[in-house]
C-alpha cells in the first residue's frame, strides 16, 4: 500500500484514465511471442526433417512433398523419397501433433483441476490410455481408430481412479499428485503385465514404447488421426477460454461469474481425455510435455487462456518436435525413448514450479 | 430490480444453518449482514447469490426464482465477493478484473481481446477501489488487503445492480475500511456485506439485518437493530449506545463474563 498520498475512493465513478487497465504490458508479448511460434512451428518442421543418417537437404523435403502432391518437380530417387515422406516426415508431424496436443491438454487440466501440476501424464490419463490400447492390440482388434477407443476407455477408467482416490472435488493439489502417480504405476504395470505376457505375437510394440513413449513408428494415418484429436481439444478448449480464466478462483468463483462449472468441467475433462487417448495411441505415454509448456508459456504470454492455449499448442509441437530429433539423433545409430528426454527437462521443471508455489504462499 | 428471499432454509448433515428466513432487499442502499461466528451469515450470501440452492423457500430475483434463471443472466445482475480467494495462478490485476466482464460478453467477444467497453469498466473498477494504474501489477506480490480489493473491483467490473459481500473488511486497515464502506454506501447499487464491526455497520449502513442460529431476529434501520437488548442477547455482550448527531447509534461493550469498571462506572450500576 502506498503511503504517501492516501487514495480516495469516491461513489461515483471517476473519469478513468486510459491505458492503466485492459490490455495489460504484456500484450504486444504475447502477440509476438505467437507470431514467432507461428514462424518458427514450420521452419523447424523443415529443419527436423534433414537430420538424421541419411543427407538429405530442405530443398530434398520440399521436392518430396511437391512430387507426392502431384506438383511438376522431378521426384527423388525413391529410397530418399521414402525416407523423406514415409519416414521422417510423418514422425516429425506425429511429434508436433502430439507435443502441441498434449500442452493444450496440460493447461486446460491445470485450470480445471486448480493443480498447477496437472498434465495428462502425472494425472495417470496417459497411462490408463497406453494400458487401454495394449489391451485392444493384445485382442488383436488393432487399428488408429480402435486403438483410440481402447486408449479412450483406459483413459477415462484411469482418471476415475484419481478421481476416487483424490476426492471428486480434487480440492487438494497433493493428494491430486499422490493419486495421479499411484494410479499411473498401477496402469504401467498392467501395460507391462500385458505386453510381457502376450510377447510378440499379437503386439508388435514394447513395454518401452508405451510407458516412455516413442515416434518412431509414426505413420501418416496416426498424424491424420492425431491432428483431429488435438485440433478438436484446441478449438473446443479455445471456445471456453473465458470459462477457464474465470476457474482460476475456484468453482464457485466461476459459477458466480455466470459459468456453469459443471458442464465446463465434464465438457473439458472428456474432450481433454479423449484427445489425450488418441495421442497416446500414437506416440505412448510420453510425459512433462503438458506439465513444463502451460508453465512456460503462461510466464511468458500470461495466464488468460484465450492467449494461452493457442501459444501452448504452437510451442508444444516445437518442444516435442526437437525433443525427438535430438532423442533420434543425439546418440545416433541408437535412439533413446523421447520420454526419457522430457523427463530430463521435466522433473527440474516440476521442482522449480513446486518450489515457487511453496514460496508463493 | 429486487431481491428477496422467502421462507428460504438450509441445513448440512441434518443440522439446520438457515432456519426460515423471508428478507427484502432495500433497493440501492447498503444493508449490513451481522451475527456472531457460525450464525449463518455466509450461508445466507450464498443463498441470495444462487450459490446454493435453499432446500425449501425462494430467492426471487425480480420476481423471477433465482435457480431457473441462466446463470449468466444472472452473473450480469449479481456479483458476490466471497470471503477467502486464492489462486496458483499467476495473474495481473487486470487478469483478475477482467474476469468480471465475462457475463457480459457473447459471441465472438468471448474469445476476441478485451472490447473497449471492458477496458473501460475495469478501468472505473479500479478507480472506485482506488487502485488506478495497479493494471499491471502481479496478484501474487499482493497483501491479503489489496487482494480483496482487487476482488472487490473485479465485483464492479460485473455491473452489478445486487452486490454481496462476505466480510469485505477482512484484512483491510481502517483507512481502506472506511473508503470501502464510504464506496458501497454511495452506491447506487443494492449491496449487503457481512460486518463484524458494529460501529462500522452502525456509520455506514442504511439497514442492518442481525442474525442468530440461522434465523433472522431483527432488522430495520441501525438504532432498531443496534440496541443494548439485542447485542446481549445475540452477542452475549454488556453494549452503552450513545446516539451521534446523525442519529446513527455508537457502541462501547463488554463481555458479559468481564465486569469491567470503566464501563460499570459509565452508567453507575
Amino acid at each position: 500500500m502506498t503511503s504517501h498520498a492516501p487514495s480516495r475512493t469516491t461513489g461515483t465513478a471517476r473519469p478513468a484514465v486510459p491505458g492503466t487497465a485492459g490490455r495489460g504490458r504484456r500484450w504486444p508479448g504475447a502477440l509476438s511471442l505467437s507470431g514467432a511460434g507461428l514462424v518458427a512451428l514450420p521452419l523447424s518442421v523443415a529443419l527436423a526433417v534433414t537430420v538424421g543418417a541419411a543427407d538429405l537437404s530442405i530443398g530434398d523435403m520440399f521436392r518430396s512433398v511437391a512430387a507426392h502432391l502431384g506438383l511438376p518437380v522431378a521426384a527423388l530417387p525413391p529410397l530418399q523419397d521414402a525416407i523423406v515422406w514415409e519416414l521422417r516426415l510423418p514422425r516429425v508431424l506425429l511429434a508436433a501433433l502430439v507435443g502441441g496436443g498434449l500442452a493444450v491438454c496440460g493447461a486446460v487440466l491445470q485450470a480445471l483441476t486448480r493443480n498447477p501440476l496437472a498434465d495428462p501424464y502425472l494425472l495417470g490419463i496417459s497411462s490408463g490410455a497406453s494400458t487401454g490400447a495394449v489391451a485392444i492390440l493384445i485382442l488383436g482388434l488393432g487399428s488408429a481408430a480402435t486403438l483410440t477407443v481402447g486408449a479412450f476407455a483406459g483413459s477415462v477408467a484411469a482418471f476415475c481412479c484419481v478421481l476416487a482416490l483424490a476426492g471428486a472435488g480434487m480440492a487438494s493439489p497433493v493428494r491430486v499428485v499422490l493419486a495421479g502417480v499411484a494410479v499411473s504405476q498401477l496402469f504401467g504395470a498392467v501395460t507391462s503385465l500385458i505386453v510381457i505376457w502376450a510377447g510378440d505375437a499379437h503386439s508388435t510394440r514394447s513395454v518401452t514404447f508405451w510407458l516412455l513413449g516413442s515416434l518412431a513408428s509414426a505413420t501418416w494415418s496416426g498424424a491424420a488421426l492425431c491432428a483431429a484429436a488435438a485440433g478438436i481439444a484446441l478449438a473446443v478448449c479455445w471456445a471456453a477460454a473465458p470459462a477457464l480464466d474465470a476457474f482460476a478462483f475456484g468453482r464457485e468463483a466461476a459459477e458466480s461469474m455466470g459459468v456453469s462449472p459443471v458442464r465446463t468441467q465434464l465438457t473439458l475433462l472428456i474432450v481433454t481425455a479423449l484427445s489425450t487417448s488418441a495421442l497416446v495411441a500414437a506416440s505412448g505415454a510420453i510425459g512433462f510435455v503438458g506439465l513444463i509448456v502451460p508453465h512456460a508459456v503462461r510466464f511468458l504470454a500470461g495466464s488468460r487462456h484465450r492467449v494461452l492455449l493457442p501459444a501452448c499448442a504452437l510451442y508444444g509441437a516445437i518442444f516435442l518436435l526437437w525433443a525427438d530429433t535430438a532423442a533420434r539423433a543425439l546418440f545416433a545409430p541408437r535412439e533413446i525413448p523421447v520420454g526419457v528426454l522430457t523427463a530430463l527437462i521435466g522433473v527440474p521443471a516440476f521442482a522449480a514450479v513446486m518450489r515457487r508455489r511453496s514460496t508463493a504462499r | 430490480m429486487s431481491l428477496d428471499a422467502h421462507d428460504i432454509t438450509w441445513s448440512a448433515n441434518g443440522a439446520p444453518i438457515i432456519d426460515g428466513i423471508t428478507v427484502s432487499l432495500p433497493q440501492g442502499r447498503l444493508t449490513g449482514l451481522l451475527g456472531p461466528n457460525g450464525s449463518g451469515k455466509s450461508t445466507l450470501l450464498r443463498l441470495l447469490a444462487g450459490l446454493l440452492r435453499p432446500r425449501a423457500g425462494t430467492v426471487l430475483l425480480d420476481g423471477r426464482r433465482l435457480g431457473e434463471l441462466p446463470r449468466r443472466e444472472v452473473a450480469r445482475r449479481l456479483a458476490v465477493v466471497a470471503q477467502e480467494t486464492s489462486t496458483d495462478i499467476d495473474m495481473t490485476v487486470t487478469d483478475v478484473v477482467m474476469l468480471g466482464r465475462i457475463p457480459h460478453r457473447t459471441g465472438l467477444a468471448r474469445v476476441s481481446g478485451d472490447g473497449p467497453r471492458d477496458v473501460l469498466e475495469a478501468e472505473k473498477a479500479l478507480a472506485r477501489c482506488g487502485l488506478e494504474g495497479w493494471g499491471d501489477r502481479r496478484w501474487s506480490t499482493l497483501s491479503g488487503g489489496e487482494r480483496q480489493r482487487v476482488n472487490i473491483a473485479r465485483a464492479l467490473a460485473q455491473r452489478p445492480t445486487e452486490l454481496l459481500l462476505d466480510e469485505p473488511t477482512n484484512h483491510l486497515d481502517i483507512h481502506h475500511q472506511l473508503d470501502l464502506l464510504r464506496m458501497l454506501a454511495d452506491a447506487p447499487t443494492t449491496v449487503v456485506a457481512s460486518l463484524h464491526d458494529l460501529n462500522l455497520a452502525a456509520q455506514y449502513c442504511d439497514h442492518l439485518l442481525l442474525m442468530e442460529a440461522g434465523r433472522l431476529v431483527a432488522s430495520g434501520p441501525p438504532a432498531e437493530v443496534l440496541t443494548e437488548q439485542w447485542l446481549e442477547r445475540v452477542y452475549r455482550v454488556r453494549a452503552t449506545v450513545t446516539l451521534s448527531p446523525d442519529g446513527r447509534p455508537h457502541l462501547r461493550y463488554t463481555s458479559l463474563d468481564d465486569p469491567s469498571p470503566a464501563f460499570t462506572s459509565g452508567d453507575g450500576r
